[in-house]
C-alpha cells in the first residue's frame, strides 16, 4: 500500500505561472481598456483596398531594384549627396558640441544661480521636444533649401542631447575635489578647469561621438523637406521612379550608417 | 612621470612630449577636418538667403504669434490618427520583434552559424533606416494612408525593440535556465518558463520607450503622405497659413509631453 492511496488525501495543487501584472483587478482592467481601445482604433481606421492591391506591382519593382540595385548611373549624385551629409554631420556636431558646453553649465543646478538654470533647461526642453524634421521645416523657412538648413538644424537638436546629458553628469559630480581646488583660492574658471573638467571630460567626448553617429542617420531624412545631403538625394530617385537607384542610395545608406556607428564605438570603447 | 630640468630646477610637466604632441595632432586633424567640412557646406550655400533670415525669421514670428485657436477643433481627428499610428506600429513591431529577438540571442538561436547572422541582419537594416524613409517608400507602394504609416513605424520599431531585447536575452541569468532544463523540459519550455519571465519586464519597459519615440516620429510621417498630424501641417505650410502651423506645434508638444510622462511613469513602476 502506498501513500497515495490513502482515502481523504487533499486533490493535487496545480502550480500555475504568477501573471506578470499581480493585482487582478489592474491586469483585468488594463486588458479591457486595451481591448477596447483596440477595438476603436482599428475601426476608425480607413484601408483602400483598391490602391493597396494596386500598388502591389510597384512594391514587386522596388523589389527586384533591391535584388539589382544601380550603382552606376546616378553615382554622382549619390557621391555628391553622402559628401554633403558627411560634411553637415562634421560641422554640425562640432557647432552642436561647442554651444552644448555653455549651456549644459548653466543647466547643472550645483553650479548655475536659478534663473540661468531656468532658461538654460528651457532650450533642452524645447530642443528635444522637436523632431529634427518639424525644425528642419523651420529652418529651410529661414535660411533657405541648401546644406546650411540642415547644419542648423543637427546642431540646433544636438544641443538639447548633448547638454541635458553633459548638465546631469556635472550635477553628480564628486564635490570633495571642487573644494579641494576651492580651498587654494581658485577663481570660477579654474574650478572649471580643474575641478569639473577632468571628472566629465572622458564621458562627454564619448556622447559627442555618439551624437555624430545620430546626427548622420538625421542627415538622411532632413533632406526630405529641402535641407541637403542624401536623404534629397532619394527623395529625387523614389520621385522619379528610379527604384534600382533608390535601392542603391538606401544599401549606400546602411554601409555607412554600420561605418560610422561600429566607428564610433570603437572610439568610445578605446576612449573611456 | 615627465619631468624637465631647467636651470637647476625640476619641473614637474602633466604629459610627457610624446603624448602632448599626440594630443596636438589630433587638434590639428580635428580642425583642419573642421574648416575643409564647412568651407565645403559654404560652397553649397546662397549666403544672400543667409543674410536675409533675421528679416525670415521676423516674419516667421509675425505670423506665428496670434495663432488660429478654431483650427485645433480640425486636428483633433488627425492627432488620433497620430497617437493609433504610433500605438499599432509599435505593437506590431513588438509582436514581430519578439520572435527574431530570440533567433538572435546568442543562447537562444537555433542555429547561430545560419539563422544568427540572417536575424541580426533584419534588426541592422531594420535600424538604419529611419521611419519618415520607411513611409517614403511604403506611400509609393501602398497608397497615402494610415496604414503606410503604421507599417513604416512597425518597421522602424522591429530593429530597436529587437536590438535591446536579444541583448537582455543574452544577459539572462543562467541558474533558472538551468533548474527547468534539469527537469527536464523542452525547449519551448525552457524558454516559457526559465527565460520568458527574467525578459518580460525589459519586453515592457522597452516596448513603452519606443512607443513615446514613435509618437513623436507619427507627428511627421504625414509630411510624406502617411497619415496623422503631419499631413495637416503640410498643408498648412504650403498654405503659408503659419498661425495655423502654431496651433500644430503646440498639439504636438503637449501630446509628446504627455506621451513622455506615462512612458516614464510606466518605465518607473516596472523597475
Amino acid at each position: 500500500m502506498t501513500l497515495l492511496e490513502v482515502r481523504g488525501s487533499p486533490p493535487p495543487r496545480q502550480w500555475r505561472k504568477q501573471p506578470f501584472i499581480v493585482n487582478p483587478w489592474v491586469r483585468w482592467g488594463l486588458y479591457l481598456g486595451a481591448l477596447v481601445y483596440l477595438v476603436l482604433a482599428i475601426g476608425s481606421l480607413e484601408f483602400n483596398w483598391a490602391r493597396i492591391i494596386a500598388g502591389m506591382d510597384r512594391g514587386a519593382a522596388f523589389i527586384a531594384g533591391f535584388l539589382k540595385p544601380d550603382f552606376t548611373s546616378r553615382w554622382q549624385d549619390i557621391y555628391e549627396g553622402f559628401l554633403e551629409s558627411l560634411t553637415m554631420t562634421v560641422v554640425a556636431t562640432v557647432i552642436g558640441v561647442l554651444l552644448s558646453i555653455p549651456v549644459a553649465l548653466g543647466a547643472a543646478r550645483n553650479l548655475a544661480p536659478l534663473p540661468v538654470y531656468l532658461v538654460c533647461r528651457g532650450i533642452i526642453a524645447v530642443s528635444r521636444a522637436f523632431q529634427e524634421i518639424i525644425i528642419a521645416i523651420v529652418f529651410v523657412a529661414m535660411f533657405g533649401f541648401g546644406p546650411l538648413a540642415g547644419v542648423a538644424t543637427l546642431a540646433f537638436s544636438s544641443i538639447g542631447f548633448l547638454a541635458k546629458l553633459l548638465a546631469e553628469d556635472i550635477e553628480d559630480i564628486d564635490r570633495q575635489q571642487v573644494e579641494a581646488i576651492q580651498a587654494t583660492g581658485a577663481s570660477w574658471l579654474q574650478i572649471l578647469n580643474y575641478a569639473i573638467q577632468p571628472q566629465v571630460a572622458a564621458r562627454f567626448i564619448g556622447l559627442s561621438l555618439y551624437r555624430l553617429d545620430i546626427n548622420f542617420r538625421e542627415s538622411a531624412v532632413i533632406g526630405i523637406v529641402g535641407a541637403g545631403g542624401i536623404g534629397a538625394t532619394l527623395n529625387t530617385a523614389i520621385a522619379r521612379y528610379e527604384y534600382d537607384s533608390a535601392a542603391a542610395v538606401l544599401l549606400c545608406i546602411i554601409a555607412v550608417v554600420l561605418l560610422v556607428e561600429y566607428s564610433s564605438g570603437f572610439l568610445r570603447r578605446r576612449l573611456l | 612621470m615627465p619631468v624637465t630640468v631647467t636651470g637647476g630646477q625640476r619641473c614637474w610637466q602633466r604629459r610627457d612630449r610624446a603624448a602632448q604632441l599626440r594630443i596636438w595632432l589630433v587638434w590639428l586633424v580635428g580642425t583642419a577636418l573642421f574648416m575643409a567640412a564647412w568651407s565645403f557646406i559654404s560652397a553649397q550655400t546662397i549666403w544672400m538667403f543667409v543674410w536675409d533670415s533675421p528679416a525670415q525669421a521676423y516674419d516667421l514670428a509675425s505670423r506665428m504669434v496670434n495663432p488660429r485657436w478654431d483650427y485645433f477643433e480640425r486636428i483633433l481627428w488627425p492627432l488620433w490618427d497620430t497617437i493609433n499610428i504610433a500605438t499599432l506600429g509599435t505593437l506590431l513591431g513588438v509582436i514581430i520583434a519578439i520572435p527574431i529577438a530570440f533567433l538572435a540571442a546568442h543562447n537562444t538561436t537555433p542555429s547561430r552559424a545560419l539563422i544568427r547572422p540572417l536575424a541580426l541582419l533584419i534588426i541592422v537594416s531594420s535600424r538604419s533606416i529611419n521611419s519618415l524613409i520607411w513611409a517614403l517608400l511604403l506611400v509609393l507602394i501602398m497608397g497615402p494612408g494610415i496604414l503606410a504609416g503604421i507599417i513604416a513605424i512597425a518597421l522602424r520599431s522591429i530593429g530597436f525593440i529587437g536590438k535591446l531585447l536579444y541583448e537582455a536575452i543574452e544577459e539572462v541569468s543562467n541558474e533558472p535556465v538551468e533548474a527547468i532544463e534539469a527537469t527536464g523540459a523542452s525547449r519551448m519550455q525552457v524558454l516559457s518558463y526559465g527565460i520568458w519571465p527574467q525578459v518580460l519586464p525589459t519586453v515592457a519597459g522597452i516596448s513603452v520607450y519606443r512607443w513615446d519615440i514613435n509618437i513623436r516620429e507619427a507627428t511627421v510621417l504625414g509630411l510624406v503622405g502617411a497619415g496623422g498630424i503631419g499631413i495637416q501641417l503640410q498643408a498648412s505650410i504650403n498654405n503659408l497659413a503659419w498661425n495655423q502651423v502654431t496651433v500644430i506645434f503646440l498639439a504636438i508638444l503637449a501630446t509628446v509631453f504627455v506621451s513622455e510622462w506615462i512612458s516614464a511613469r510606466v518605465r518607473h513602476a516596472l523597475i
